[in-house]
């Protein structure tokens, strides 16, 4: 890295400040893979899913990472903090999608930093489905991201919901949302228990059972394990911000739903 | 042909510095002192949404005097510069020093070699576990690393004086709003509207991001 700051604003004429995105081009640092064909076993993040309820939104994520039939790590953390009014959850090959959260992170701060304001929540998520779009010639290869994303929109005052395709498509969810091997299990599940205007108990609560649910029918989704202290990520997003919802609070609970299942 | 005149390095750099120094003297002073909590970067400024401090990382902060498009220019160059490093390693290894010496290249660089020198002066803080970093880079790229507090242009003596008979790196944040703001006013001789500060601090407790910024009516609660 050299010393001397580039001092170049303008860019070639009067345009939007560079992005951090664009930023890591020019030093060669943006992350980037060059697959050769050929199929890879690598570890995979599974199921996520994310829901409105009265004050926000809240989003979750098992623990499990497969690689084929091998269960490749047992705590991993799917669900992060894009910023501080924002959540992002991760699927599919899971180093990739590490990357792009890292990468979706700083260039949230970065803007914010620059402009002296939060980029809008709409903002954040066409950001985000133009980072998927990128890669999408790995997709066909089997290396595959899906994220969730979610926020609570400051102009419109109101928790929203957004999915997305391989080809980073964007779609804007009304009530809940799921994503990965176990998500169409997560959402048959949120399908019968949702409802609108839930309390913050009861949406962690019906998070807790939807991926139950899934990972008793998804080999790839792991349940809540109270032996090794394992419990799913679970975050909320309010007005009053990001909040991280903590093991103790989880706990109690999954083990009350574990119980509880037929 | 004509032939350029012989200038003499000597009265070369004398007129450029004098250049840029005008122009910092005539602006509006800022001050970036220690207090119990943290650092706070503070200074008048009637814009509301031009400021003359910012965050650059976690426990980094900016504040500069001078040109508005060029020290502006140095406060983005800087973020670019953090994040990147940030990003490439880690976040802890994006320190105060680091940028204060790319600063210092940079308006070294831009001294010697462009046609007109920058007329600024920044200072780079860096909220420590024990100990703070400041550093003052002047438009000419000399960097120097300061103890207790650091002051940006205007009449730069005689409000070292005034700050540095009463400052102590354990007072609250309200004793060194009232020092500074003090200070400042007998320095330029000048009452300062309250609404016509500008205030922010690298606060201890604060999460990963410790810069925020003061409002009017903590800097100056209304009586």
């Amino acid at each position: 890295m050299t010393n001397a700051l580039p001092l170049s604003p303008l860019d070639g004429g009067i345009v939007p400040a560079a992005s951090f995105a664009s930023l890591l081009d020019r030093h060669d640092l943006a992350p980037t893979w060059d697959v050769p064909h050929g199929s890879l076993e690598v570890p995979e993040a599974t199921t996520i899913l994310a829901m409105r309820w009265a004050d926000g939104v809240v989003m979750a994520g098992d623990r499990r990472a497969t690689a084929g039939n091998v269960i490749a790590h047992r705590r991993v953390k799917k669900v992060y903090p894009a910023d501080d009014r924002s959540a992002v959850a991760i699927s599919g090959t899971a180093g990739m999608a590490l990357e792009l959260t890292k990468l979706f992170q700083t260039e949230l701060e970065h803007y914010e930093k620059i402009e002296d304001m939060r980029l809008s929540l709409d903002g954040k998520a066409n950001f985000l489905a133009r980072l998927v779009r990128g890669n999408l010639p790995l997709a066909f290869q089997g290396l595959v991201v899906v994220p969730l994303f979610c926020g609570y929109d400051e102009q419109e005052e109101a928790g929203k919901l957004y999915s997305y395709d391989v080809v980073g498509g964007r779609y804007d969810e009304q009530d809940y949302a799921t994503t990965g091997s176990g998500g169409s299990e997560a959402r048959a599940f949120l399908k019968s228990a949702w409802t609108p205007g839930l309390a913050e108990p009861a949406a962690i609560r019906v998070a807790v059972e939807a991926l139950v649910a899934a990972s008793e029918e998804d080999a790839a989704t792991g349940g809540p394990d109270p032996k090794r202290g394992i419990y799913p990520n679970i975050v909320t997003v309010t007005a009053d911000g990001y909040r991280e919802v903590p093991d103790e609070e989880i706990a109690p609970i999954a083990i009350d739903v574990m119980e509880g299942r037929p | 042909m004509t032939m350029p005149f012989y200038v003499p390095p000597e009265q070369l750099i004398k007129d450029r510095a004098e250049f840029a120094r005008k122009g910092i003297q005539r602006g509006r002073p800022i001050a970036v002192v220690e207090y119990d909590g943290g650092i706070l970067l503070i200074g008048e400024n009637p814009n509301r949404s031009l400021h003359k401090t910012g965050e650059i990382y976690d426990r980094v902060a900016f504040a500069g005097v001078g040109r508005y498009n060029e020290f502006e220019m140095l406060r983005v160059a800087g973020i670019r510069y953090a994040d990147v490093k940030g990003y490439a390693y880690a976040r802890g290894d994006v320190t105060a020093k680091g940028l204060a010496n790319a600063y210092s290249q940079t308006l070294g660089q831009i001294f010697t070699h462009e046609v007109k020198p920058y007329e600024v002066e920044v200072v780079v803080a860096e909220l420590g576990d024990d100990d703070n970093h400041l550093f003052h880079v002047r438009y000419d790229g000399t960097l120097r690393d300061k103890q207790d507090f650091a002051i940006l242009g205007g009449d730069e003596d005689r409000l070292t004086e005034e700050i540095g008979s009463s400052h102590r790196s354990d007072m609250g944040l309200e004793d060194a709003i009232a020092l500074t703001t003090r200070s400042i006013q007998d320095a330029t001789e000048n009452e300062i509207p309250p609404g016509d500060w500008e205030a922010g601090v690298l606060d201890r407790s604060l999460g990963r991001r410790k810069f925020r910024r003061l409002s009017i009516d903590e800097i100056a609660p209304p009586t």
